[in-house]
């Protein structure tokens, strides 16, 4: 329930690509929660978390774009300073290598979300439980 | 053997039957078709010059578009009443060239091919699967008039229809397989999913072609089906699929002398090569009553052999084509081909992706770009693997070729398509006239 599916999108590093591709989702009602962009000079791997991931690839996937579907898991942080750092400290300290790391706020709550990918995926969530991170389900993530 | 005789006759004796052939088809060419009458006049050659088999040479070439030009009936030597059937090669560009047919035309057709089913092991006893195309092309008819001829079972089921295909074959008893190197991949992969056990089905052999392939397509295939593959060639124009064939020594394949002449042509020079060096092969007909075709361009550039094969034949050997010569590019001195850079890319994807090379010439140097579009199994979340697969690509790339190249990922269906959805695969840039 912890595993948010996020998807990943090849784009080649063009002008006006990002925009076609947040465009083609926007004109489909799919609303992005929240979004990432990892790119060298030549493509990138667009990295997107939205209401309906299964609608969203299907019309991505319909429109020839390359998608692929991660799992990632997302923390609540507190807005105060410092947590970010404390979480991070609690991962190097388990010696977890994230790939990469992306964050939001919850427009109700206010609250940081803080999305993390690592390779074993169920460790970093039994390290975060264990260190009472608190984990948002994914549906409310889809849902917000 | 098939035909001993023929197939085992000294290197002697099929020079001088392929010279009488060759006296004859000349005249027959240039008495009855407009065609021949006119382009051999202007080139100042007549039938009676032709006194031994290199003075072939001093007939000009005939190419694709000289068919073309023909279309439809045009090079027909004989009456239309006596052509019993038509076929004709696919117009990529402009109209496309009509074959045709006599009785015996068909007859010789299904002797040579029977003679190649022989060469693979097969016999009256097999029962063959020919998944290759049944219609205006020549694609299934070849295999099929071989077949006959051999008095083995035909299934003509043709390409498609997968899982059919994979039922009838387990309970038919195929025992040979006929197919494109890629549908028979295909082919291999949903047999294997269908739990189909290669070991007990009983397989003797696999005749493939109609596509550029490679040795490791080839030990796929063969690792895959559980028997040896033998490469088919053939062409339209000349005939159909079976002019050559492959044998157990699996080491080129035979061409049946007696109705076809072979010669390797330096592309730009025109001029013939000996024995062994690669070039563009071209082909004459030495026995076909509809449409005789003399010194034709087949654009497939390979290499002949006279020496005595392994299994006993003296017929020449041609080896597997390994390219185009439309399609050969020169790139810092160094000739490269498309199925070089197809080769490099099976190592990394096992769905062929789709691609494009461009040259260009910034400033005196030449460079080599090219672009690949990314697919679901190129594709990962990680940008570090990714890179990973660009590196790998080039890698493989300058192994085959022997030249740096930059890869590039594109995007899916971002390389453009022409109008019949084909890739033009090599765009030069350089201005080099
Ligand atoms: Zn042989």
């Amino acid at each position: 329930m912890y595993k948010i599916t996020q998807l990943s999108i090849f784009l080649e590093n063009k002008r006006g690509n990002l925009y076609n591709t947040l465009n083609l989702l926007a004109e489909n009602s799919i609303n992005i929660r929240a979004l990432s962009l990892a790119d060298t000079t030549e493509f990138g791997i667009l990295r997107l978390v939205v209401q309906d991931p299964i609608k969203a690839k299907k019309i991505l996937e319909e429109h020839w774009y390359i998608v692929k579907n991660t799992p990632i898991v997302g923390a609540k942080l507190d807005d105060t300073s410092g947590r970010l750092s404390s979480v991070l400290k609690i991962l190097n300290d388990e010696e977890i290598d994230l790939e990469y790391i992306y964050a939001f706020t919850h427009e109700k709550t206010e609250k940081a979300i803080l999305l993390l990918q690592a390779e074993d995926l169920d460790n970093l969530i039994s390290i975060l439980n264990a260190y009472k991170v608190p984990l948002v389900p994914s549906e409310e993530v889809y849902n917000l | 053997m098939w035909n001993e005789e023929i197939e085992c006759m000294s290197r002697e004796d099929i020079f001088e039957l392929q010279l009488k052939k060759l006296q004859a088809t000349v005249k027959r060419a240039f008495d009855k078709i407009p065609f021949y009458t006119e382009k051999y006049t202007n080139a100042n050659v007549f039938p009676e010059d032709i006194e031994t088999l290199k003075d072939i040479e001093k007939l000009p070439f005939l190419t694709k578009d000289d068919l073309r030009a023909c279309y439809p009936f045009g090079m027909f030597a004989v009456d239309k009443k006596e052509i019993i059937e038509v076929h004709s090669s696919s117009g990529t560009t402009g109209k496309p060239v009509v074959s045709g047919y006599t009785q015996n035309d068909i007859d010789n057709w299904g002797e040579i091919v029977a003679r190649g089913l022989t060469m693979m092991g097969l016999d009256a006893d097999d029962i063959i699967q020919n998944t290759h195309g049944y219609g205006l092309f020549t694609g299934g008819f070849g295999v099929h008039y071989g077949a006959h001829r051999l008095g083995a079972t035909i299934i003509p089921i043709s390409t498609g229809q997968t899982r059919r295909q994979i039922e009838i074959m387990a309970d038919f008893g195929t025992t040979c397989l006929i197919f494109t190197p890629s549908y028979g991949i295909y082919l291999g992969e949903v047999a294997k999913e269908e739990g189909i056990d290669f070991d007990n089905l009983g397989l003797k052999a696999i005749g493939f072609g109609a596509e550029m392939w490679t040795s490791e397509m080839r030990d796929r295939i063969e690792d895959t089906f559980k028997t040896k593959a033998y490469n088919i060639y053939g062409l339209t124009e000349l005939m159909g699929p079976g002019l050559g064939i492959e044998c157990s020594a699996q080491n080129g394949l035979h061409i049946a002398e007696d109705f076809f002449y072979p010669e390797i042509i330096d592309s730009n020079t025109g001029n013939t090569l000996p024995e062994g060096t690669h070039g563009e092969l071209v082909l004459t007909n030495l026995e076909r009553e509809s449409m005789p075709v003399i010194r034709f361009r087949t654009k497939d550039l390979t290499a002949l052999h006279y020496d005595t094969c392994e299994c006993g034949r003296t017929l020449a050997r041609m080896e597997r084509i390994t390219g185009r010569s439309d399609d050969m590019i020169k790139v810092k001195g160094v000739a490269v081909f498309p199925s070089q850079i197809e080769k490099a890319l099976l190592n990394v994807s096992d769905i062929e992706p789709h691609y494009q090379i461009i040259v260009t010439r910034p400033d005196i140097m030449d460079e080599i770009e090219i672009k690949v579009e990314a697919s679901e199994s190129l594709f990962s979340d990680d940008v570090k693997e990714m890179m990973e697969v660009k590196r790998k690509i080039s890698e493989y790339i300058q192994n085959e070729i022997g030249i740096s190249v930059n890869v590039s990922l594109v995007a899916p269906k971002s390389i453009p398509r022409s109008t019949k959805g084909k890739i033009q695969r090599v765009i030069d840039k350089r201005n080099l006239h």
